[in-house]
């Protein structure tokens, strides 16, 4: 599903990726971990297509197509999601018209039939209700005055709307408590728990790790993938650390 | 001054002006709005098209009267609205306004607002979207006078610019003349914030979408309540999705 070659990229002219090589198979779910600065974030914005983020070597491709000659929205619409660490506030815009607009914008671009008014209410209560998100809150202005846990429910609200082929989660759990985190969890594994699809989180902790478990868990250290290995590995690092596993 | 010589650049509400423009149509008529004691009223005024169009009003609001003003400045070469507002005791005034403009436009409006007497509320909300090489003014002078004490005056002005050749002026001015006023005025110019137009790409919509959902958010401040809300908003809109 997503193949990344030798990727390379910088931002303000800095080098953060240097060589980041991984494939993910639809039907898994991989899991990136990593000191500070090793350039997880970046990572999820290169592939999005962040302003900024230049690639300056390497591929990626999701289901054969070049992500990166793409657009952010184009590639939204190849069926990339990219769950944000700190999603943004936009005072005015209502989630619900954007939503449906994006919803509608990606499916005019893949060439299926857009979704009436009704039937994208109806999704949207389906998904707010799966992970206990009150439909009044998708009203009001996107993520303006949402607490940190509603704000990562909220994406995963999105994620379910929108029904990405490839979600990447960068700290989906980054300041959640701990209902927050399981609800969180048990609806990217109802979202995304399914042999079409693929995910790819990045986190620091191995707690979100206990409710989405991933299929192969890999370290990132100095812009490259150093080492990968089953579930475990995300054990041993939370024993051991970043320095003694990535050495 | 003569009331009928052509303006210049020295004096201070053309500074930013179209002179060329303007004496097409100079002199412009003044229209008058009378609003009696403890009595509401509401206008809108919109210009638009390739015509310029200078339009000048004065309003007058006795004791406790009210009234609501909307401005939708749209011209495509040369619009500019000025309104003259005296607020006598407990008279209430509200202005929502906004410019859209792109191509050589040179959009104007200048207010001033005389507080005569105590007690009175004036609110102005002034919202500009510029792009191409557009200009888009606003010279906005609260006046209060000796005596008027309780006055109550707010301006909010916000500018937002689509490109490099864009020009917002924004010239707030206050001249108070009692104790006791309450008077805010906040002012800025900027650009669509970088960061939410990525966030609303990646959820896959086209860049024009994403700045005219921000924008129509943006201009909906200056509507906000206005009788008119529906109707100013969908031309605003209209004229957006022109420029963008």
């Amino acid at each position: 599903m997503l193949k990344i070659h030798n990727l390379h990229a910088t931002v303000a002219d800095k080098p953060i990726l240097k060589g980041l090589s991984l494939t993910i198979n639809a039907g898994e779910i991989h899991a990136i971990m990593g000191p500070n600065g090793a350039g997880k974030s970046t990572l999820g914005y290169t592939l999005a297509g962040r302003p900024g983020y230049e690639v300056t070597e390497g591929a990626a491709q999701l289901n054969g197509v070049d992500l990166l000659a793409l657009a952010p929205h184009e590639r939204a619409a190849a069926g990339l999601f990219l769950g944000f660490q700190y999603p943004v506030e936009i005072p005015g815009v209502s989630f619900l018209q954007f939503l449906r607009e994006a919803a509608n914008a990606q499916r005019l671009g893949r060439g299926e039939p857009t979704l009436s008014g009704g039937a994208f209410l109806k999704l949207a209560r389906e998904k707010a209700a799966l992970l206990q998100m009150d439909m009044e809150m998708l009203k009001r202005p996107v993520n303006v005055g949402f607490s940190g846990g509603e704000k990562k429910r909220a994406e995963m609200v999105q994620m379910g709307i929108l029904d990405p082929a490839l979600a990447i989660l960068d700290e989906t759990d980054s300041g959640l408590d701990i209902d927050a985190l399981r609800i969180c969890g048990e609806g990217i594994n109802a979202i995304m728990r399914r042999p079409d699809k693929a995910v790819l989180l990045i986190t620091h902790y191995q707690r979100l790790l206990d409710v989405v478990r991933p299929d192969f868990v890999h370290v990132l250290s100095g812009g490259r993938i150093v080492r990968s290995g089953g579930p475990e590995l995300a054990l041993e690092l939370e024993e051991q650390g970043y320095e003694a596993v990535a050495a | 001054m003569n009331a009928l010589a052509l303006p210049t650049r020295h004096d201070e509400a053309y500074r930013y002006s179209d002179l060329d423009a303007l004496a097409g149509v100079w002199p412009v008529a003044r229209e008058v709005l009378r609003v009696p004691a403890g009595e509401a009223a509401a206008r809108a005024i919109v210009i638009s098209g390739e015509a310029a169009v200078a339009r000048h009003l004065l309003v007058d609001l006795a004791p406790g009267a009210t009234c609501d003003l909307s401005l939708l400045n749209l011209a495509e070469r040369f619009g500019r609205i000025a309104v003259e507002v005296r607020l006598d005791a407990g008279a209430r005034f509200t202005l929502g306004a906004a410019q859209i403009g792109g191509g050589e436009a040179t959009l104007e409006i200048v207010t001033e607002v005389t507080h005569a007497a105590p007690d009175a509320v004036s609110r102005q909300t002034l919202r500009s979207v510029l792009a191409g090489a557009a200009t888009g003014s606003y010279l906005g002078k609260v006046v209060v006078a000796r005596g008027a004490n309780g006055t109550d005056a707010a301006q909010s002005v916000r500018a937002m610019l689509l490109s490099r050749g864009a020009t917002a002026n924004a010239k707030p001015e206050l001249e108070i003349e009692a104790d006791d006023v309450k008077c805010a005025h906040g002012c800025a110019v900027g650009e669509l914030d970088a960061g939410a137009l990525f966030y609303l790409a990646s959820r896959g919509l086209p860049p024009a979408s994403a700045k005219r959902l921000m924008l129509q958010a943006f201009l909906a401040e200056a509507f906000a309540g206005a009788a008119e809300e529906e109707a100013l908003s969908g031309k605003a809109l209209e004229r957006l999705e022109a420029l963008l």
